[in-house]
């Protein structure tokens, strides 16, 4: 059972409609902001408990319980403070991209909201850098949402003062970090910090900060007006909700869709998508979750339901939803190769396994992908991702050992076969 | 108090501890690049990884991680042995190796811990990584290709020195250390980056393949460049002192030590004074031992005697001058070469009363007259923490960056006595107020008014002394306490007319003001005063004899001796000796245990190593009035004879302080 019209929150995701304040409030975005605020903030982060909503970011932590860790009140007379992850850099994400540009409101709205929630002063968007046009969508979205007495002082008549800067980053990937972008935002370079102190205890200048993805803040206003019932009645248990997937790869019709979490991959892509490109036998693997997860080979992700903890049994992960789908003609080493040199290119060059590591592994990599190596090699790589694995500040040096590690998995015996042949004019 | 576990040994450890100290309470070594005990911590390096439950089933940065109550911590196990392996590896892997050539070789942090950590062979077989040179200026020798990116040298300079010097370019692999815009670092206390990088990166210029560390001879010593008396060490080969490192003294210097200190060690082995020298028809000429007493005989100036004692001398060299200038029937001893008269009948009133660890408790700080990182360099940052703390500063006197916030308050000392309003309510308010009075306002005579401060802010209170006075020669607190002062400062000196001025290394005076007198200079330096001598008795500097030394806190220390002086120069008290058998008089002392045991006899509290008990602060009083036009330091790395000598700090000051550019020569 797919998800029906009535039950998308993004209903304007294909930009149909204009982006602008009329247009939104049309499509119910705005609609009374001030009764929901007026539920109170601890009854708003139940509700978001209930409806068992996991952040979209990629991580999957449950959105309510995180706000749920902000202060009740400020015992120092420190603020406190929201900051939305819009630093989607991940390869393959594209859902904040098309929230901002065509339904940038729901996200403002989903600001105010959670931050009254959380007791925040003030929401920083984060945005990419590269994310020209939707960051001036942005900027209009919010002033709009000034004029019309929205946000600000008195945000929608509520008496809460609330405001909302937008912030645009320079295209350093570690800026999606939120503890990087934290940094990159009080203005220094963008490089994580050490863990604890959280941000909920000491975040953005030292104050308590969450920091939430895009999506996990715009489907907030939905969930309160729906209700929590509502939006749990989509998905397995644990993995509740409607989700954006972005499908992009060897299918015919590439496409970003709201569809209900657990759907399976082949509902997924035969669906909206138009099936494979060359028919389902056709099909090599699927990243199913942004660039950072380990690929899954065909067979085995077929009938996967598409959630956190079903891709998780197949030893990858639901990332950020951007499935990544190759078929039999993709290079799967050389597709590899090409993260691991995005890895390498993006560290920040803070801590050492994540500095030294990715160089070594893109390099290794390379030569695996011309086959101009010893067998002996693939073990060693694989064993200089486990250095890397777990032993660093933030999750860039994980991300960047487990493509190889999903690779060196499912595909050994390809990249054997390019050693015992060392097809060097593969080099060009 | 939480109790953790370390490798199965149950142990308490204070609260705020973090697993790191545990390990090292338990008695287990913990490796590490990045972390150091006086900066922040970065956690960087990876290289402190242990196991700890409960926690995530992965290693944790040690450094880092709180300890907690009942935390099990091993640093034992299988996981952290590959942990530590796999770091090791990844620093090495873009590492040169180039040990055999690297000055860091020998004291290297990543030798010992890949000797100990490390695998046995590396399994990485592609180029490695280079980095183009920096130039950091003329005392840090920069091969950033050795670089591991702990930060320390970052973290140094925008946290302890104050500037934004230091910081990282670029990302990932490539990211680099580097200087911005690769400027030289021109900071007071730049030097210390090289004690701090655990690797080869940061080496120290002149000192560039002097010697190895297992050549050298460790002597323990005290520094002379400042009134702060920085314990240093003294690394000598042979007959000559290599190179000068800070000791750890929490009281004193913590760990650091200023440039000017750690560079005037060329300066010890140039323009020496290594014979006697006679003035002849208005010239010097090189004479002998036996010739040189035999002039000093010739004055015969009877009671007609002065002593001045220079910024660099040691207590036993200034109490035998004492006794020489005593059995001749002369009292008339000053060591303020530059005219400074002020009171000091009573010691409290001129001392650094909250001591210089004390200082980074006080709440509300004055500074009158004294730019403190020209004149004290590690005082300044002790101030520093201060403010960090909270304290709030004012300055008396002409602007300078003082690194942290400051309010200045004008150029007038009569401001002391008509304190705007907020600043009266700052010291009104704290619970440590503090003033620092320094050389510029001594001599504009604002003593007293400094002293009617600390009446009027009560900053001698229960468990604290805010009245502090700042000097620059490390010589002046032990002169002070040996009578080196006259009423008048040295224009009483001059007024008397004497026959014989011994100078005890004494650079810094006009000795025009002496056109009558003969001029015994007993010094190690052809400086200044070589070139107004009639007699030049070669000397012992600071690294050639036994010494003690009161800093400005009234802190007596002992120094060592490291080497011999050069060529026919003897240590002080043996030429005062033989002065005293040339003029016929008696000094009562013929070796130097009996010197000392009379210096203590005399003064006892030189004799016990540790802060001296001046006593209370005397009542202040008078008005203080005048402009301060500048500071006594004029060029902060040539402020001695020794400096003044040395090729390096002779550049620092040509081209940090006067822009002149130098051509780099290509290695």
């Amino acid at each position: 059972m797919a998800l029906q019209d009535k039950d998308r929150i993004f209903t304007n995701v294909y930009g149909f409609q204009p982006w602008n304040l009329a247009a939104a409030r049309q499509r119910g975005d705005w609609d009374n902001t001030k009764a929901l605020m007026q539920r109170g903030q601890d009854a708003i982060i139940e509700e978001i408990k209930a409806s068992g909503l996991r952040g979209r970011g990629g991580a999957g932590f449950p959105t309510g319980m995180k706000w749920s860790f902000m202060p009740k009140e400020s015992k120092d007379g420190r603020p406190s403070f929201l900051v939305i992850n819009a630093d989607e850099s991940e390869p393959g994400s594209c859902k904040d991209r098309e929230i901002i540009r065509h339904d940038p409101h729901k996200l403002i709205e989903g600001a105010l909201i959670a931050g009254y929630a959380m007791r925040a002063r003030a929401a920083y968007i984060y945005i990419r850098g590269e994310y020209i046009r939707e960051a001036e969508t942005l900027f209009a979205a919010v002033q709009e949402a000034y004029d019309a007495g929205l946000i600000g002082k008195n945000a929608s008549g509520s008496g809460y003062d609330f405001d909302v800067f937008v912030h645009r980053g320079a295209g350093a990937y570690i800026c999606g970090e939120e503890t990087a972008m934290i940094e990159s935002l009080e203005g220094k370079k963008g490089q994580p910090r050490l863990k604890p102190p959280f941000p909920a205890g000491a975040g953005l200048y030292g104050c308590p900060t969450t920091v939430n993805n895009v999506e996990s803040i715009a489907v907030a206003p939905t969930i309160l007006r729906r209700g929590a019932s509502w939006f749990s009645s989509f998905g397995r248990e644990n993995n509740k909700g409607t989700k954006l997937f972005q499908i992009s790869g060897h299918v015919n019709r590439p496409c970003v869709v709201e569809e209900e979490m657990s759907i399976p991959f082949s509902e997924l892509i035969e669906k909206h998508c138009g099936g494979i490109r060359g028919g389902k036998d056709n099909l090599l693997a699927v990243i199913p979750g942004g660039s950072s997860v380990p690929l899954v080979p065909a067979a085995e992700i077929w009938d996967a339901p598409m959630d956190f903890d079903g891709l998780r049994a197949l030893g990858s992960g639901l990332g950020t939803a951007a499935v990544i789908v190759m078929d039999k003609s993709t290079d799967i080493v050389r597709a590899i190769s090409r993260l691991s040199y995005f890895y390498k290119h993006e560290s920040c060059g803070q801590c050492t396994p994540c500095r030294e590591g990715t160089g070594w592994m893109w390099r290794v990599m390379e030569r695996l992908r011309t086959g101009d190596a010893e067998v002996e090699e693939i073990d060693m790589l694989f064993n200089v991702t486990k250095q890397v694995e777990g032993h660093t500040i933030c999750a860039l040096g994980d991300a960047a050992a487990w493509p190889i590690q999903g690779l060196i998995k499912h595909f050994r015996p390809e990249i054997e076969r390019r050693i015992a042949e060392n097809v060097r004019e593969a080099a060009e | 108090m939480p109790k953790v576990k370390v490798d199965g040994i149950e142990l308490e450890v204070p609260a705020g501890a973090t697993v790191l100290q545990a390990c090292e309470l338990a008695g287990k070594e913990i490796p590490r690049f990045c972390y150091h005990e006086r900066l922040s911590i970065a956690g960087n390096c990876r290289m402190c990884l242990v196991e700890v439950k409960p926690g995530p089933p992965k290693p944790q940065a040690s450094c880092a991680l709180p300890a907690t109550e009942g935390q099990e911590i091993r640093t034992d196990s299988e996981m952290v042995k590959k942990a530590r392996e796999g770091v090791m590896e990844f620093l090495l892997i873009n590492h040169p190796l180039d040990c055999p050539i690297c000055d860091q070789g020998g004291e290297c942090d990543l030798q010992d811990q890949s000797v100990a950590y490390g695998r046995g062979a590396s399994r990485y077989h592609e180029h490695k990584r280079a980095v183009t040179e920096k130039y950091m200026g003329p005392l840090i020798k920069t091969t950033m290709t050795r670089c591991i990116h702990c930060t320390r040298c970052v973290r140094f300079s925008e946290e302890v020195a104050g500037v934004d010097e230091i910081g990282a370019l670029y990302r990932g692999e490539t990211m680099q250390i580097s200087t911005y815009l690769e400027k030289a670092a021109a900071h007071e206390l730049s030097a210390n980056v090289i004690d701090l990088c655990p690797v080869g990166a940061l080496t120290s210029r002149p000192y560039a393949f002097e010697a190895r560390p297992w050549e050298l001879k460790k002597t323990l010593s005290i520094d002379v460049s400042d009134a702060i008396g920085s314990n240093i060490r003294l690394d000598s080969r042979g007959r000559e002192v290599l190179r000068i490192l800070p000791r750890v003294n929490d009281d004193v210097n913590e760990e650091w030590l200023s440039d000017r200190a750690r560079y005037m060690v060329d300066g010890l082995t140039r323009r020496r004074l290594d014979k006697p020298w006679l003035r002849r028809d208005g010239k010097l000429v090189a004479a002998t031992w036996a010739e040189a007493f035999e002039a000093v005989a010739k004055i015969n100036p009877g009671s007609a005697v002065a002593v001045v004692a220079g910024d660099l001398v040691d207590c036993e060299t200034m109490f035998a001058a004492k006794k020489l200038a005593g059995a001749l029937g002369s009292t008339l001893l000053e060591g303020r070469q530059t005219g400074l008269a002020y009171d000091f009948s009573n010691m409290a009133a001129v001392n650094f009363n909250s001591t210089l660890a004390g200082i980074e408790d006080a709440d509300a700080v004055l500074i009158v007259g004294s730019m403190i990182r020209d004149e004290a360099p590690l005082l300044n940052t002790r101030l520093r923490k201060a403010v960090k703390k909270g304290a709030k500063v004012f300055i008396v006197g002409p602007q300078w960056d003082p690194t942290y916030p400051a309010t200045f308050l004008g150029d007038d000392l009569a401001v002391l006595g008509n304190l705007p309003a907020d600043v009266s309510d700052a010291f009104g308010a704290a619970q440590k107020p503090a003033i620092i009075i320094g050389g510029a306002a001594l001599g504009k005579g604002a003593l007293g008014a400094g002293l009617a401060f600390a009446e009027q802010f009560n900053l001698v209170r229960d468990g604290w002394n805010g009245f502090n006075v700042v000097h620059m020669a490390a010589a002046r607190m032990g002169g002070l306490m040996l009578g080196y002062a006259q009423k008048g400062g040295i224009a009483d000196l001059v007024a008397a007319k004497p026959k014989m001025v011994i100078s005890l290394g004494a650079d810094e005076v006009d000795f025009t003001r002496f056109a009558d007198s003969m001029i015994v200079h007993i010094g190690h330096h052809g400086d200044k005063a070589a070139h107004a001598a009639d007699v030049i008795l070669p000397a012992a500097a600071f690294s050639e004899k036994d010494g003690t030394y009161v800093n400005t806190e009234g802190r007596v220390q002992y120094a060592e001796k490291a080497v011999f002086a050069p060529g026919d120069a003897r240590e002080d008290w043996t030429i005062l000796r033989a002065m005293a058998d040339a003029l016929g008089v008696s000094v009562g002392f013929d070796s130097f245990e009996q010197l000392r045991a009379a210096m203590v006899a005399e003064v006892p509290a030189l004799g016990v190593e540790g802060l001296v008990d001046y006593g209370a602060l005397p009542a202040g009083g008078g008005k203080a009035e005048g402009l301060i036009a500048g500071y006594p330091i004029k060029d902060r790395y040539l402020t001695n004879a020794i400096a003044r000598s040395s090729p390096t700090l002779q550049r620092c000051s040509a081209e940090l302080l006067h822009g002149e550019t130098f051509a780099e020569a290509a290695e």
